[in-house]
């Protein structure tokens, strides 16, 4: 078959040469995603760093009026975020409280009847909520705290919108974690006759804890930088506040409160980088505990 | 046994509580956009005007459907060349390499970043640069908007693509180089075939994150309550128009902005719906 | 041919060492020989490096840049790693130990893939003409001539591998790689294959690798036995398993270990 060999002689090059350009260009598009992460952490880290400092975390935000006196003389603007920081810290505290238990109990009930209709069901509607965008849980808890509970904007409405879009990560993280421990474990301690309730407390929490704690991990990262549903919510408070009756601040907050304001812009610079650090470190120590953690 | 009842008993109490949440939103949103469907019917989706004015209130959500629509096909037209080439590098290229791990964290890391965070980067950052170009008078807009979601939907698709596109069977692959195809014929041929489905999926799973993502959007589309007249106009979201004028909204205003809510509920849960059901197919 | 002065072998393979990482060699210092129109055996226990010393032949190592590979390989006298990977590949074809035909083409589109995957176009005559001989060479025309439009995914496990075998052979190589073709098959398929094999001999080479010492004693005609990456012993297949040379080939054929 010498036509084969004419015809692979004459594209041979051709082809080479396309396979090649093809690969520069992968390694193009890749490059070119990658690119704005380092845009996104250069620009933060050089121009938020100047504001952090030990006001920063115990002070609350400063007034524009103080901000533009300071921004005048170029000075580092007063104060910081302690306000914001106060008020994140509650609310997270808050909605783990909230989500954590029933999470975990769900999860590991979807687990146990994986092989029911109901906790299929159960397991759908976690995957379905875990896709709602976060500002109509807003508005879910605006109208069931805001209105009628507190009657006004606060961290409680604030904490609850966050319990909502935490519980699902934790049921989905919980149910797979359980999915991995091998069936051989939960058979050796049946077959102790240890009793099933004690199964659960002594067997596969403790064997997966750290895959369960890797889902809560991951699951705070996810709502410390919620911003939308506090929005909604807790407001946003000038002062230090641990009223879960009364609107409270958070760090995402501030940076919506004052991103337009030039005076403030430095501030915002500075709160800004540290959300970020702050969610990618718990993000990061989620992934550690992730990849140290293996089961016999 | 007792504890063992007791327990039982409360792992299932605590699964309804996902049942009764499920069912309070939907109650709540209907509940709370009724007013607005009574008063306007299917012209609250259809119309496009959005006027507060005391007296001559009307409310239409075709603008922010359309302006949300835009923004995230516009945002998965950005992603789908970055996050389709990246995955082919993770997962083809450098599959099991060092320089595949590092580029995984780095788009893990994108993952990561808050969506208030990509706004104030994307308003004071990138926004100057798409002046600088002259396209544009004030860099607010569709594209700056999409710009910065299809960075921020990246890391899904990729993610996922990737992941899919390692799963496609090494002897698969090695049949077709063993006749002679090239890296790119491989691919072409056996590779995106193999996981065309999956790779579909997971750009539709990445979309309905840009349909609902709010603060980035917010903060660079330029809120202005029309259907946006170009690439470079202003407009607003379903999200974003909630986010902005929920604050010091009351009424038939709240109701028109929880009906919103409503539609973007139904939108962002039938793309995932579709999404997951071709995931599940494909495995 | 390109070279009037050579002898009958196809393949010769020169001290060539393969190591999956580095120091740690899967086949170590190979000098061997394979003969036109003939099967060539390649036996040894487990893990000895059968399939790697194979998958050399046709650079198929070369897409995992951590293995390394030393010594030389020569096709009709010329460096394998000397032509581009593609021509190597025309001439040498492959099958897998387990049917792998492309789940996203029909039996006939399976068929010709050889020619798709290099760009190769022609004629529909010409390439139903090529599809009908390539399927009648494997036996398995009569089988499939009806569904040639289908996806090649519903056959039986023997009907899958001999269409891998009819896709080897419709780019028309000159030496055809088998990697035990028959290990995922049961006996009446495996019997096919063997037949087929028998047939193909008369136009191509054939180097296969196969744990069954049987399949080895009944259709090849020279064989090499490998132990720990080393070729052993080798010879005429005859000679090989009625008087083994070396103790460890003996031990292997009967049945010592393995
Ligand atoms: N991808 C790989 N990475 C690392 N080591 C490998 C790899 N493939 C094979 N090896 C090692 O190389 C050695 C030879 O493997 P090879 O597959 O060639 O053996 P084989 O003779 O074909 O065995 P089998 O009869 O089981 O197919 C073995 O020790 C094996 O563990
Ligand atoms: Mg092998």
């Amino acid at each position: 078959m010498t036509e084969i060999n004419t015809a692979l002689t004459d594209n041979i090059g051709r082809r080479n040469r396309t396979n090649v350009r093809f690969r520069y260009l992968v390694i193009a598009g890749a490059v070119i995603t990658v690119i704005p992460i380092f845009l996104i952490v250069g620009s933060l880290a050089i121009k938020g760093f100047r504001q952090i400092n030990l006001a920063f975390f115990t002070q609350p935000a400063p007034d524009t009026f103080q901000a533009m006196m300071a921004a005048s003389t170029g000075d580092i603007i007063p104060g910081g975020i302690a306000n914001g920081l106060t008020g994140s810290l509650l609310m997270v505290f808050l909605a783990s409280l909230f989500a954590i238990p029933p999470g975990l109990m769900t999860g590991i009930y979807i687990y146990e009847n994986s092989s029911q209709k109901y906790a299929r069901f159960i397991r759908s509607l976690a995957e379905i909520l875990q896709g709602v965008p976060s500002i109509i849980l807003g508005i879910i808890a605006y109208i069931w705290i805001v209105k009628n509970i507190t009657k006004g904007y606060s961290a409680l409405a604030g904490s609850v919108s966050l319990a909502i879009m935490m519980l699902p990560l934790i049921i989905r993280s919980t149910e797979e974690t359980m999915r991995m421990i091998p069936v051989s474990i939960r058979e050796a301690a049946f077959a102790l006759g240890t009793p099933y309730y004690k199964m659960i407390y002594k067997i596969l929490i403790p064997v997966s804890f750290s895959g369960l704690a890797t889902g809560v991990l991951l699951a705070l990262s996810r709502i410390l930088g919620e911003t939308a549903p506090l929005m909604l919510t807790a407001l946003g408070s000038p002062a230090i506040s641990f009223d879960i009756t009364k609107p409270v601040s958070a760090v995402p907050l501030l940076i919506w409160d004052f991103y337009n304001d030039p005076n403030m812009v430095s501030l915002v610079w500075s709160a800004s980088l540290f959300l970020m650090v702050f969610v990618l470190s718990m993000n990061l120590l989620a992934r550690s505990v992730a990849s140290k953690h293996k089961y016999i | 046994m007792s504890g063992d009842r007791v327990t039982k008993a409360l792992l299932f109490i605590s699964s309804l509580t996902i049942l009764l949440l499920s069912a309070g939103i939907v109650i709540s949103l209907l509940g709370g956009a009724l007013p607005a469907f009574k008063e306007f019917g299917v012209r609250f989706i259809t119309s496009s005007v959005w006027n507060p004015t005391e007296g001559s209130e009307e409310y239409g959500a075709m603008a922010f459907i359309a302006g949300t629509v835009i923004t995230s096909i516009l945002a998965l037209i950005i992603c789908i060349p970055m996050a389709f080439s990246t995955s082919l590098f993770i997962a083809e290229y450098y599959n099991g390499t060092r320089t595949s791990r590092i580029l995984r964290s780095l788009v893990d890391l994108l993952a990561g970043i808050p969506s208030i965070v990509y706004g104030f980067w994307g308003f004071y950052a990138l926004r100057p640069l798409l002046v600088a170009t002259g396209l544009t008078d004030q860099g607010f807009g569709v594209f700056t908007a999409s710009l910065v979601l299809a960075i921020m939907i990246v890391p899904y698709a990729t993610s996922l693509s990737a992941e899919i596109i390692s799963m496609v069977p090494a002897e698969l692959k090695e049949a077709a180089y063993s006749l002679g195809a090239t890296r790119r014929e491989v691919i072409f041929s056996v590779v995106i075939p193999s996981a065309r489905s999956g790779i579909i999926a997971s750009f539709i799973l990445a979309l309905g994150r840009a349909l609902g993502e709010t603060m980035a959007v917010t903060m660079l589309i330029g809120n202005a309550n029309v259907i946006p007249k170009g690439l470079f106009a202003p407009g607003n979201t379903m999200a974003s128009v909630i986010a902005n004028q929920f604050g010091e909204a009351s009424g038939l205003k709240m109701s028109a902005l929880i009906a919103i809510g409503l539609l973007l509920f139904l939108i962002t849960a039938l793309v995932n719906y579709l999404g997951k059901l071709i995931i599940k197919r494909f495995a | 041919m390109n070279n009037t002065s050579q002898n009958d072998n196809v393949l010769e393979i020169k001290d060539l060492s393969i190591a999956y990482e580095p120091g740690k060699y899967a086949v170590n210092g190979v000098t061997a020989s394979v003969k036109r129109n003939s099967i060539t055996a390649i036996m040894g226990p487990s893990g000895c490096g059968k399939s790697t010393l194979l998958r050399a032949i046709n650079r198929m190592h070369e897409l995992y840049p951590d293995i390394q590979t030393k010594g030389d390989i020569l096709l009709d006298g010329q460096s394998i790693f000397s032509m581009s990977v593609i021509e190597l590949r025309r001439k040498v074809g492959m099958v897998f130990q387990r049917p792998n035909p492309f789940p996203n083409m029909t039996i006939y589109e399976n068929v010709v893939a050889g020619f798709s995957l290099n760009d190769i176009r022609m004629k529909k005559s010409r390439r139903d003409e090529i599809v009908e001989n390539a399927l009648r060479n494997v036996t398995l025309w009569d089988e499939v001539k009806e569904s040639l439009y289908r996806k090649g995914t519903f056959l039986s496990g023997g009907q899958q591998q001999r269409l891998c075998v009819a896709r080897a052979i419709a780019f028309n190589p000159e030496v055809l790689l088998l990697d035990e073709p028959t290990s995922a098959l049961d006996p009446i398929a495996t019997l096919k294959i063997e037949d087929l094999l028998g047939e193909l001999k008369k136009k191509y080479t054939m180097v296969l690798v196969t744990h069954n010492m049987s399949q080895a004693a009944r259709i090849s005609d020279d064989s090499m036995f490998m132990y720990l990456g080393e070729l052993v012993e080798s010879g005429r297949t005859g000679t090989l398993f009625t008087t083994p040379k070396d103790p460890r080939t003996e031990a292997y054929l009967t049945g010592k270990f393995g």
